[in-house]
């Protein structure tokens, strides 16, 4: 088990090596760069702020220079934020990021898994019809769409929380974000939840429970919840990836000052660092969370063996 | 075809066809500014069926034109990650050996990536506002799923005897790959397809709403929910229009995915 981690954290490497080239030689074609202007800067500053910033290097040399920084933690400085580093403005906004993603995602699971639960248990009733057409809803609707809709009715028709003007601490701007934010997720965890449960109940296993007079609900709680979390738990890797960068639009939607607006500002500034910072930073969250999945998956399905 | 499917069908060709005959139907340009009335709600006496915007623009004729601009977005985007996807799954699958390890292990290191970051890099590969590259980019990211299906058919494609026999009376690989794998998968593919349609609209609205897709004075359901978004608090309408134009859509177009795919699935059993 602890070997099979290893490995594993050692199969990231190649990953995150080409997820750094690719955003480095890509952003890199696009066209105009983080010193274009409306006027056109005089030729020697140019040069000046290209040499400054070793943009005057060859591109390979540009490549090897920022890998080595890379390994040693330094994403380089920030072209438009001057005489910062790009690693101090993702961190500044990181923690407010991680807090409304892992509270969601939390979120998502503590009320997608007793619902899913419970529209199999009452399968094809109306409780199962009305919640997973509501599902489907939560599941395709995005949270640039209902973000703005719960501000509107919960931040203003009916003032519950507070939506403007963001003041660090106070728990009360977060909830609408965090409840946008888990809308997708916990919809989709409920789907899930709910099909796997219906197959797991129709199992051999599950007949022979019943037929040795074990009660209908002793059966579906001590028997069948269990197994039926295998998929949930497999979909939380990619769930808490997507509520990480999901969290970008939510804050922007609440104007939040998380981490997100640095992606969405860098690619509109050309702010090559800054960009690779986010997508290098970004790309890392996803991975362990997929990882930390994976492993998860061992400890509830015991027909999984590490190799 | 369930009445589920059947519901989703009509909304989206009434959808399609109000999108289309827009111009016709109101006197309004999407970018005509009418100074005598702005920012006023929906009225069905008043010639602003749906209200007008902070600078008059009505608004039945933007979010119509930014309709048009989504579903236009989402079938090309769609049509050019089955290209891709089909491709490069169904050469994956039936050259297998070290070609199909190597490409499968690229679509897992593209698939471990935030979709989101890679469709934003691509697009500030693009002058701003090109509608065109807007839908390269998306689709650029939208075959992997894809490229997974069709690579699964075509290992159970490849062992059957009709392939054999077209290798043994000398058809080359890419014939056989056009002329007996591609219409063997077209079933999922169709499916999966109008699955995709809905997740390259949202993309396209995605990064509009963030300020990277179509650019003024073309309007895109997310913009227009941008600009809604702004100004709700005086004028929820601005918001609740493009809103509902977008969830019409996109549940329209899950609705009718998962419907095909239930469908073949019934099938196939």
């Amino acid at each position: 088990m602890f070997l099979y981690a290893l490995r594993r954290i050692a199969g990231l490497i190649p990953t995150l090596f080409v997820l750094v080239s690719l955003s480095f030689f890509v952003i890199r074609l696009a066209p105009g760069g983080p010193f274009d202007q409306e006027q056109t800067l005089p030729a020697q500053i140019r040069a000046n702020l290209d040499a400054a910033y070793g943009f005057d290097r060859p591109l390979i040399v540009q490549y090897g220079s920022y890998l080595a920084g890379v390994v040693r933690g330094d994403l380089g400085p920030s072209l438009r934020f001057k005489d910062f580093r790009v690693t101090e403005l993702i961190g500044s906004g990181l923690p407010l990021s991680l807090t409304i993603g892992l509270a969601a995602a939390l979120l998502a699971f503590l009320v997608g898994v007793p619902l899913g639960a419970l529209a199999a248990w009452r399968a094809n009733s109306f409780t199962d019809h009305a919640l997973m057409g509501l599902s489907m809803v939560g599941v395709v609707l995005p949270g640039f769409v209902v973000g703005p809709l719960l501000a509107l009715v919960f931040g203003i028709y009916w003032p519950i929380f507070r939506v403007a003007g963001y003041e660090p601490g106070q728990a009360s701007f977060l909830v609408l974000p965090v409840i946008t934010l888990a809308l997708p997720v916990g919809a989709y965890i409920a789907r899930l939840m709910r099909n796997s449960l219906q197959e797991i109940l129709r199992a051999n296993f599950i007949r022979t429970a019943r037929a040795k007079g074990v009660s209908a609900r002793h059966v579906f709680l001590r028997h069948a919840l269990r197994p039926a979390l295998i998929p949930v738990v497999s979909y939380l890797g990619p769930a808490v990836a997507f509520v990480i960068t999901g969290s970008l639009v939510v804050e922007s939607v609440f104007g939040l000052p998380g981490s997100g607006r640095f992606l969405i500002q860098g690619a509109i500034d050309r702010d090559y660092p800054m960009v690779m910072g986010m997508v290098l930073i970004y790309g890392v969250l996803t991975l362990l969370c997929n990882l930390i999945a994976d492993l998860l998956y061992g400890w509830l399905d015991p027909r999984v063996r590490f190799e | 075809m369930t009445g589920r499917t059947r519901a989703a069908l009509i909304v989206l060709g009434l959808l399609a066809a109000l999108a289309l005959l827009a111009p016709w139907i109101t006197p309004y340009s999407p970018d005509f500014l009418d100074w005598q009335h702005l920012a006023v709600s929906p009225r069905f006496d008043s010639s602003h069926w749906l209200g007008t915007d902070r600078l008059g623009r009505d608004l039945f004729a933007r979010g119509m034109q930014a309709t048009r601009v989504s579903l236009l977005i989402g079938v090309l985007a769609a049509l050019v990650s089955v290209c891709i996807g089909v491709a490069w799954g169904a050469t994956a699958g039936y050259v297998g050996g070290r070609v199909d390890a190597a490409m499968m292990r690229f679509v897992d290191i593209v698939y471990a990536l935030p979709y989101v970051f890679i469709v934003i890099i691509l697009s500030t590969l693009f002058a701003r506002g090109s509608i065109a590259a807007l839908f390269i980019a998306i689709g650029a990211v939208g075959w992997l799923t894809m490229a997974r299906i069709v690579r699964g058919q075509t290992l159970s494609l490849r062992r059957r005897e009709f392939i054999d026999a077209a290798i043994a009376s000398g058809v080359t690989t890419p014939a056989i790959l056009w002329r007996h794998i591609v219409p063997n998968v077209a079933g999922p593919v169709i499916a999966y397809a109008t699955l995709t349609i809905p997740q390259m609209i949202l993309f396209e609205s995605f990064l509009s709403f963030l300020g990277l897709g179509v650019q003024e004075p073309f309007a895109s359901l997310g913009s227009l929910i941008n600009e809604g978004a702004q100004e709700m608090e005086s004028s929820a309408w601005m918001l609740l229009v493009p809103a509902t134009l977008l969830t019409l859509l996109l549940v329209a177009f899950n609705l009718l995915g998962d419907g095909l795919r239930a469908t073949l699935e019934s099938r196939d059993e």
